[in-house]
């Protein structure tokens, strides 16, 4: 007899989680398996191995029952119960089965958070808001439409001008302009700056770091950008992220179509400063960085495992150290000041020529911020990131609760520049949570309607250029981890070699060009076309009576 | 559709001219009110040609408090003419339609120009504040040698009602509109023309862009920028932003409403003004659609379209009078000898301009910038 041991008293499992405590369940079917190894090799967290089991088989033979019970030795697929290798539900293994013999499961049920934080540290992760309620921007409705009374537009043969400017613009009163034998004319004598401003189309790609994103997705966005600017002719523009450009890039003549962000770690502006003198193109602007919409008051992060000899040379850093930004700029003691020698500083390092403004995440202190920079005639426009923003590497608390949605914010902040009589002055670029459930071009839309002249987007073009797995249901959302089951956040030539950066490329062009269409679509039968309809609050209804009031536009039921 | 008919002449025209011409393009059941702008009075108001008109509707109350008001603000009454009111089946008669000629106050009588005109328009606005609650009292504008009438009904019947036949009123240049609002209930200062020292418009079709315009133009700190009761009255407060405000040339205004493209820009001699203004007054691009007809102080009359020409219009006649209308049946009846072959249908790039008593007609082209 075998003796009492310890071991065997505790062997009632506490402490020991089940699946169901679990985010994710595979669903593994033997009868289809044929053990080829495909998933469990692809598995970016090992939540599932192959394991060797012995299982009692019972079989009977001719006419009468006579069971007979073997044990056999089978090899199964099969989930580990371990917290730091949960299935994060990427479905990487499904969709490397020749059988359709496994998926990940979502359970709703599960306790995953209240698990997820071993050893003290508390859980990180990448992707955006763990929401998948209706956002405010997918409720919102474009209810005023062109009907007898005026006609709609057609969207396929009618001219339009789906365009947007970016930087400060001048107050009408203020054009240095004199009128000379009924022409009007520049006023040479007039001592009046006239700020830079870009003709952009009003979606842009998000600030989403070298490093943060692979080599072939970073590239395969900007190669989309150029195409689109050089053959499609939609000015789109898209944010280097802070952690540098690509030294070649920086001195090329396609750095015009990126709006290069220095924020609080200031990674990557070594190589910047170094190349300005052989830039032969100014960038179309420069984002001050001060807050992010997915972790507000967190500066940028990026792990030691992305930190590969490229990002390192690129953001002048040793390898294989975490890279953690202060959340904010070290240099920043009052918005009156300190912010206004930052914009000030980065518009005399390219002589004035291009628009400088900064990026803070959504908060209720947005229209104190915007006060500010309404003063100040250099601060180009203000980047507002919502909630529901995406990044590489956050806490996930700051993540799922911190942040005030978009919606609000832009509105409340259009309004408020209206009062003032600046609400063509000061642009207001809108970001988080756009295209969330695929909507681009409606919440697109729908905030420029409430008063944003852009929006800028960073998971939508991951998901829809790249395929990316993540969801509202903490799918995937490994990008942190430097082990992105696509290689789209990683740096681990291994994975990103995945990822074809000329088919993100050609993503990146449909997915413009489909939004130009569906804008057009939108604002056709609203009776625009020739300017972007900022501000048209008419346009918009929404069914909630307190959000209606909120946003001051009508409620439709 | 809206109804416009303006005709602007060398010599003194009745209003019957342009309503008549109204009444041809008349189409179904649009005959729902008239509006009619006089500039450059003749008749009593010739005398009386530096003298601000007030013209408006009041209730007996509301004459009340009109007397007292501009008792106690130093304006003297020099002449009051009031509509001879015919009752007409389905016309209800307010008490009082007047159009009076005052005097400014003694400490304005030596003020320049732009300071009368604020004083009158800031009257205007006290009046309409005070009228407004309980509709005792509206009052269209108040502006030397520019009279204007509005009601309710069939542009005929009310021409009748008012007696415009044998009154003696006439003027230079009229406007008239002839289908006040078919969409929603029918208010008095949603009527067309608009008028705002010394600039009128009117308009039709609908206004696309109107919140941002209005947004836009209340945050002027301009107080005459207000009411907008109408989506088209933000064309007459362009206008007068343009002109007055900004003070750029007229044709300015069609580049202000509807801005060439960046490549259309880079073809005019003025293009770094002109990309400047693109820029700055982005929100007052108007997208239709609609065709604008109006006159600025000067009485220069014009005409102009939103940028896809969704909306018809004409000018047409003859040295010494012309008229500018929403349909060419309106011109053959205001005009029937003139030379057809000289009718001018502007197209999405032209302003129509026709000269202070209808000497000449000019069409500015945006694309070149140029007559």
């Amino acid at each position: 007899m075998e003796p009492a041991s310890r071991s065997n008293i505790m062997s009632d499992h506490n402490h020991q989680l089940s699946l169901r405590e679990f985010p994710y369940i595979i669903r593994w079917r033997d009868d289809r398996c044929k053990r080829c190894g495909r998933c469990t090799a692809v598995c970016p967290v090992k939540a599932i191995v192959p394991s060797v089991k012995v299982r009692r088989f019972v079989s009977s033979e001719g006419p009468v029952p006579t069971p007979t019970t073997v044990r056999i030795t089978t090899q199964i697929v099969e989930q580990v119960t371990d917290i730091e290798r949960y299935c994060t539900g990427c479905g990487s293994c499904t969709l490397v089965c020749p059988n359709e013999a496994i998926e990940p499961e979502l359970n709703p049920q599960n306790k995953f958070l209240h698990y997820k934080n071993k050893g003290g540290d508390a859980y990180k992760r990448g992707g955006r808001r763990n929401d998948p309620s209706m956002s405010t921007l997918d409720r919102l409705k474009f209810t005023r439409i062109s009907m007898l009374t005026d006609p709609a537009l057609d969207a396929g043969r009618h001219e339009f001008r789906i365009r947007s400017l970016l930087g400060r613009i001048l107050p009408p009163e203020e054009m240095p302009i004199i009128v000379r034998n009924g022409t009007l004319e520049l006023d040479k004598k007039s001592s009046r700056f006239i700020p830079p401003v870009r003709e952009i189309f009003p979606i842009m790609i998000g600030s989403m770091s070298i490093g943060a994103l692979s080599p072939p997705m970073w590239e395969g966005l900007a190669m989309g950008v150029a195409y689109l600017n050089e053959v499609e002719g939609l000015p789109v523009v898209m944010a280097s992220g802070e952690g540098g450009m690509p030294p070649r890039l920086l001195r090329s003549k396609y750095l015009k179509y990126f709006i290069i962000q220095i924020a609080s770690g200031y990674f990557g502006w070594d190589e910047i400063i170094h190349a300005l003198p052989e830039m032969v193109e100014d960038p179309a602007a420069i984002e001050i960085k001060y807050g992010q919409g997915a972790k507000p008051g967190d500066g940028g992060l990026l792990m030691a495992q992305k930190v590969l000899k490229l990002i390192a040379k690129i953001r002048g850093v040793p390898q294989f150290i975490d890279l953690a930004s202060p959340p904010t700029h070290q240099t920043k003691y009052s918005i009156e000041e300190a912010v206004a020698k930052m914009i000030q500083s980065m518009s005399m390092a390219w002589g004035f020529r291009v628009p400088v403004y900064p990026k803070i995440s959504g908060t209720k202190t947005a229209k104190a911020v915007l006060n500010n920079l309404a003063r100040n005639p250099y601060a180009a426009a203000l980047s507002i990131d919502g909630e529901d923003g995406g990044t590489g590497a956050a806490y996930n608390v700051s993540m799922d609760k911190m942040g005030h949605p978009i919606a609000s914010n832009i509105r409340e902040c259009y309004l408020d520049l209206v009062k003032q009589g600046k609400q063509n002055e000061l642009p207001l670029i809108a970001a988080g949570g756009i295209g969330k459930k695929g909507n681009l071009a409606a919440n697109t839309a729908a905030l420029i309607m409430l008063g944003a002249s852009a929006v800028a987007i960073g998971k939508y073009i991951m998901q829809a250029a790249a395929d990316c797995f993540g969801d509202e249901y903490n799918r995937c959302n490994l990008c942190n981890t430097g082990k992105c089951p696509r290689g789209i956040t990683t740096q681990d030539p291994k994975l990103y070699r995945r990822l074809d950066a000329d088919k993100v490329a050609e993503r990146v062009v449909e997915v413009f060009r489909s939004a130009d269409v569906e804008l057009r679509k939108i604002f056709a039968p609203m009776g625009r076309s020739t300017e972007l309809p900022i501000g048209m609050s008419d346009g918009l209804s929404i069914d909630d009576k307190a959000m209606a009031e909120r946003l001051g536009i009508s409620y439709a039921c | 559709m809206c109804r416009l008919a303006a005709i602007t002449s060398k010599d003194y025209i009745s209003p019957m001219e342009p309503i008549l011409a109204l009444e041809t393009m008349k189409e179904g059941h649009d005959g729902s009110g008239l509006g009619l702008t006089l500039k450059d009075l003749g008749g009593a108001f010739e005398k009386l040609k530096k003298y601000p008109v007030m013209s408006g509707i009041c209730s007996k109350a509301g004459k009340k408090a009109l007397d007292e008001f501009m008792k106690k603000e130093g304006f003297t009454l020099k002449y009051e003419w009031k509509p001879k009111i015919k009752q007409v089946k389905g016309i209800i008669p307010r008490d009082c339609y007047f159009a009076r000629a005052y005097d400014y106050p003694a400490a304005y009588r030596n003020k320049p120009l732009h300071e009368k005109e604020d004083l009158l328009m800031n009257t205007r606005l006290a009046l309409r504040r005070i009228g407004e609650p309980d509709e005792s009292i509206f009052v269209f504008s108040f502006y030397p040698d520019v009279l204007t009438l509005k009601e309710v009904g069939d542009p005929l019947q009310l021409a009748e009602f008012f007696g415009l036949e044998d009154n003696g009123l006439k003027a230079r240049i009229i406007l008239a509109q002839g289908r006040q609002n078919t969409n929603y209930a029918i208010y008095m200062y949603a009527c067309h023309p608009f008028f705002i020292q010394g600039f009128c418009s009117m308009t039709n079709g609908e206004n696309t862009a109107f919140v941002p315009i209005r947004e836009f133009l209340s945050s002027r700190g301009f107080p005459g920028y207000m009411g907008y009761n109408s989506d088209s009255e933000v064309f007459t407060h362009i206008l007068h932003y343009t002109v007055r405000q900004l003070h750029l040339p007229l044709p300015y205004y069609k580049d202000i409403i509807t801005p060439l493209k960046a490549a259309e820009i880079g073809q005019r001699s003025d293009r770094d003004a002109l990309r400047l203004m693109k820029q700055s007054l982005r929100s007052l691009c108007i997208d239709g659609p609609n065709v604008i007809i109006g006159f600025t102080p000067d009485g220069t009359c014009f005409m102009v379209h939103d940028s896809k020409k969704l909306r018809p219009g004409i000018v047409g006649g003859v040295k010494g009078k012309y008229a500018l209308m929403s349909e060419e049946c309106g011109v053959d009846s205001a005009l029937p000898k003139r030379d057809r072959n000289k009718d001018i249908f502007p197209m999405k790039y032209d302003m129509i301009t026709v000269s202070p008593h209808a000497q000449e007609v000019k069409v500015w082209n945006q694309l070149h910038g140029q007559i």
